[in-house]
């Protein structure tokens, strides 16, 4: 599935690793949460570099020691309906998580901003025109209503910092 | 009231705009139907029966006469010359073209007004006490926190796609118009020892399938913690609310499956991480909200003018009838000596509950700039209030309301129901549900009758969503589909006000031609059982419980 | 099987339609195609399905309908409904006109 970073395509170096398959050294795979769990031990003994892909019912609180020497996590959309996933964006990023954070599955371009917004850095889509899409997403709206974790300020902190006025317009 | 600044002038033109680019991405086919029902319904655009529907919010109820009259506007340029309240403060227009809906919006956001998250699964319209700011026991305006509630929740990037529809209702009085038991989250706001304002935390209350009434997740948050508060809850609802099963999905069903316990513990923790962030709303920016809240320019009265006032309205009522059987359901009591609420009464004998046409709104919104310095309310109770007229000009407003059929005084009594729009309208009904309520109105025309029944809530849904809050019912009616053929459900006891009680099914359901006259036999039992005229239905019922209305009901089957 | 129409709803206004015989879509039931098989109905469900993905109408489905006068009727309630217009006001909807 083609990755993109701010709408752009980059090139992907990772892959999932198969339902069957067990991770081999050195060759920056991502693991489900329950092949990582499985394997733990294992990847905390050499200094390997890998990811996780997690599902909307994994819990994230379960990586919390690990954040630190887990290079990608990749956070399932399974529909775009299920906004789970933006959740566990936001305490991933809040458990200090400074690595990669990835959203897969089904989104639609109507929640390009709010990846943005919960740390996400990268989206995998096959969509065409991705560019186009994102920054119409990304530029739709500039006021916002909450903090989110990103650097955009909410209305009721923006409408009293000095200076501010003329940045709704 | 509140008005909005430059920031939420660019937010709704912005999210209009938005809007409109979605609804081209459909026309073109760019947006399937399954991509694009979630984002029309999150800004309120529903295809119904007839026709799309558009839901337009109007935040905790409160409404200037400009508003009013541009809805007015809207009802005829787009529609048919009429709108419909509904039981969340919305106001909904039942046959807009999807063509012509972003250029509502726009009229709407040039009033100030929005169809934002008027639908979908995501945070719903605040809704609130519609008599905020006007009753005398008021601990504090909820509309402040309402307001609050409102900005934070509006295209929320992690909260627009729950696993289920989350619905707030915040109050400032003890006494409980807005049902917040009733709601996912239900916020009492109250002063703790130390004089400050925080609110009472209610979860998992709820109507539909599924009735709960809501429980205290926590007794006091400050003011200032409110938010970080709501947003806890909501971050652990988004995470563990049940995504597997659509009617498993609410919180309610979360709080119930897991214990409150649990879902305390874990949204205690969550609230620990994140007090003291972000989500501190500054005090300027309370007080900046509050500000617009505060009292209008009231006049005052001495004690002198006061007696004049009541002598000429004690004249008033002694030579019309009709004047004083208004004042006698539909005027309040105000927190200003001098003024009264008005209730204005969607309910004419006969008529569609909600219902008004664009001309009674602009009559409406005439009388809300020249006797209700200039606001007016829209309750859950599908009837229109204007919160704040002197009491020397209550005969004028009546006569000028009675002359557009906007004076029938029924308010709180037993034809003053809730009635869903039901399967005329709505595509997700079983049942009928105007016919019904228009046929229990003409049955209980009589106002003697009326009075000696006394206060009475009715609440009639055409299907299980209970929009038309029959579980809160003290009558409540459920319209159902029985192989084909509409038949009624009744519940008896239900109460949505501070003693929150789910009504209790009576037995078997009735068909269309039967339910008008089983709703009389459930009020000639109580007026034969009740211990006085003083003794309500809900408390003669609570006394008494279903049997003695079982057996008249089902005694000759 | 009893006789059935399809109908649907159209994108841009809304509106209730009825699958005509030359496939185009009529506002008024009295138009529509009248099946009687599976095999018919499953076509018509297909040539209206056909208009779901061109993006002209929403919704497609077959509904139950009895032939009184030599035009159908639905024979549930709710689809009667979507033929006329709300019960409570006969002066609005297809009743209307």
């Amino acid at each position: 599935m083609p990755l993109h970073k701010n709408g752009v395509q980059i090139e992907d170096s990772w892959t999932y690793l198969g339902e069957e398959e067990s991770p081999t050294l050195g060759d920056r795979t991502i693991l489900s949460l329950d092949q990582w769990k499985q394997n733990r031990e294992q990847l905390l003994e050499g200094n390997h570099s890998y990811g996780i892909v997690l599902a909307p019912l994994d819990e994230v609180e379960e990586l919390r020691d690990d954040l630190d020497r887990i290079a990608v996590i990749a956070v399932t959309f399974p529909t775009f309906a299920n906004g789970t996933g933006f959740s566990q964006a936001q305490l991933l990023r809040r458990m200090g998580f400074k690595g990669e954070l990835r959203a897969r599955g089904h989104i639609i371009q109507d929640q390009y901003m709010y990846l943005d917004r919960c740390g996400f850095d990268t989206l995998e889509t096959d969509k065409e025109n991705v560019v186009e899409a994102w920054k119409e997403a990304l530029s739709e709206m500039t006021v916002f209503g909450q903090p989110s974790g990103d650097d955009r300020q909410p209305a009721y902190l923006a409408r009293h910092a000095k200076g501010n006025k003329a940045a709704a317009e | 009231m509140y008005r909005y600044d430059e920031f939420d002038h660019a937010f709704v033109r912005q999210r209009a705009n938005q809007f409109k680019g979605q609804v081209a991405r459909r026309l073109s086919g760019e947006l399937t139907e399954d991509e694009f029902k979630p984002l029309r319904l999150m800004n309120g655009l529903y295809l119904q029966l007839h026709a799309y529907m558009l839901r337009v919010t109007i935040p905790y109820g409160t409404m200037s006469s400009r508003q009013l009259r541009q809805l007015a506007i809207i009802g005829r340029k787009y529609d048919k010359g009429y709108g419909h309240f509904t039981t969340r403060q919305n106001i909904q227009f039942n046959w807009p073209k999807l063509e012509d809906v972003p250029q509502i919006l726009e009229d709407l956001a040039a009033v100030e007004m929005h169809a934002i998250q008027s639908s979908g699964n995501c945070i719903r319209n605040v809704t609130s006490d519609h008599y905020a700011g006007a009753i005398a026991t008021e601990v504090s305006d909820p509309r402040i926190h309402s307001e609050v509630i409102r900005q934070w929740s509006s295209l929320h990037p992690e909260f627009s796609f729950l696993p289920r529809k989350f619905k707030f209702a915040v109050t400032g009085d003890a006494t409980d118009r807005a049902a917040v038991k009733f709601h996912d989250i239900g916020i009492i706001i109250k002063k703790n020892d130390a004089g400050e304002v925080g609110g009472e935390i209610l979860v998992g209350g709820g109507m539909g399938r599924t009735p709960m009434i809501g429980k205290t997740i926590r007794d006091f948050v400050p003011e200032r913690d409110l938010l970080a508060y709501v947003e806890a809850i909501l971050r652990v609802y988004n995470l563990y609310g049940r995504r597997d099963n659509k009617y498993k999905a609410r919180i309610k069903i979360l709080v119930h499956e897991r214990g409150i316990e649990e879902i305390r513990e874990k949204v205690e923790a969550e609230f620990a991480q994140i007090q003291g962030s972000s989500l501190t709303v500054p005090q300027e920016e309370l007080d900046r909200i509050a500000a617009y809240f505060a009292d209008p320019d009231f006049e005052a009265f001495d004690a002198e003018a006061l007696e004049a006032i009541n002598r000429e309205l004690e004249v008033r009522k002694f030579e019309n009838r009709d004047f004083a059987a208004w004042m006698k359901t539909n005027v309040k009591p105000h927190k200003q000596a001098g003024y009264a609420i008005a209730d204005i009464t969607l309910k004419g004998i006969g008529e569609t509950a909600g219902d008004i046409t664009s001309d009674q709104m602009d009559v409406v919104a005439d009388l809300t700039e020249q006797f209700s310095l200039d606001e007016m309310r829209a309750s859950h109770e599908q009837n229109l209030i204007l919160p704040h007229v002197k009491q020397a000009d209550l005969f004028e407003l009546w006569s000028a309301l009675n002359s557009h059929g906007l004076g029938t005084p029924n308010s709180g009594l037993i034809t003053d129901m809730i009635v869903c729009p039901g399967m005329d309208y709505c595509a997700l009904a079983t049942a009928r549900s105007i016919p019904i309520g228009q046929e229990i109105s003409r049955r209980f025309a009589d106002l003697e009758r009326q009075y000696d029944i006394g206060g009475m809530k009715i609440k009639m849904s055409g299907c299980i969503n209970a929009c038309g809050h029959h579980h809160a019912g003290h009558i409540g009616i459920l319209g159902v589909d029985r192989r084909g053929e509409e038949v009624y459900q009744i519940t008896l006891g239900g109460s949505g006000d501070e003693t929150a009680s789910v009504g209790a099914r009576v037995g078997p359901a009735f068909t269309a031609d039967e339910v008008v006259d089983a709703i009389e036999t459930i009020v000639n039992t109580y007026l034969d059982l009740r211990e006085s005229p003083e003794e309500t239905f809900l408390s003669a019922y609570r006394r008494v419980g279903l049997d003695p209305f079982k057996e008249k009901l089902y005694a000759a089957a | 099987m009893s006789a059935k129409i399809v109908t649907a709803y159209h994108l841009r206004d809304g509106d209730a339609v009825f699958l005509r015989e030359d496939t185009s879509w009529s506002k008024d039931v009295a138009e529509a195609a009248v099946v009687e098989t599976a095999e018919a109905e499953a076509a018509l469900l297909e040539t209206g399905q056909a208009d779901v993905t061109r993006n002209i109408v929403l919704d497609v489905y077959a509904v139950d309908v009895e032939i009184v006068d030599g035009t159908p009727k639905p024979t549930k309630f709710r689809e009667l409904l979507r033929c006329l217009g709300p019960s409570n006001r006969t002066d609005l909807g297809k009743q209307a006109a």
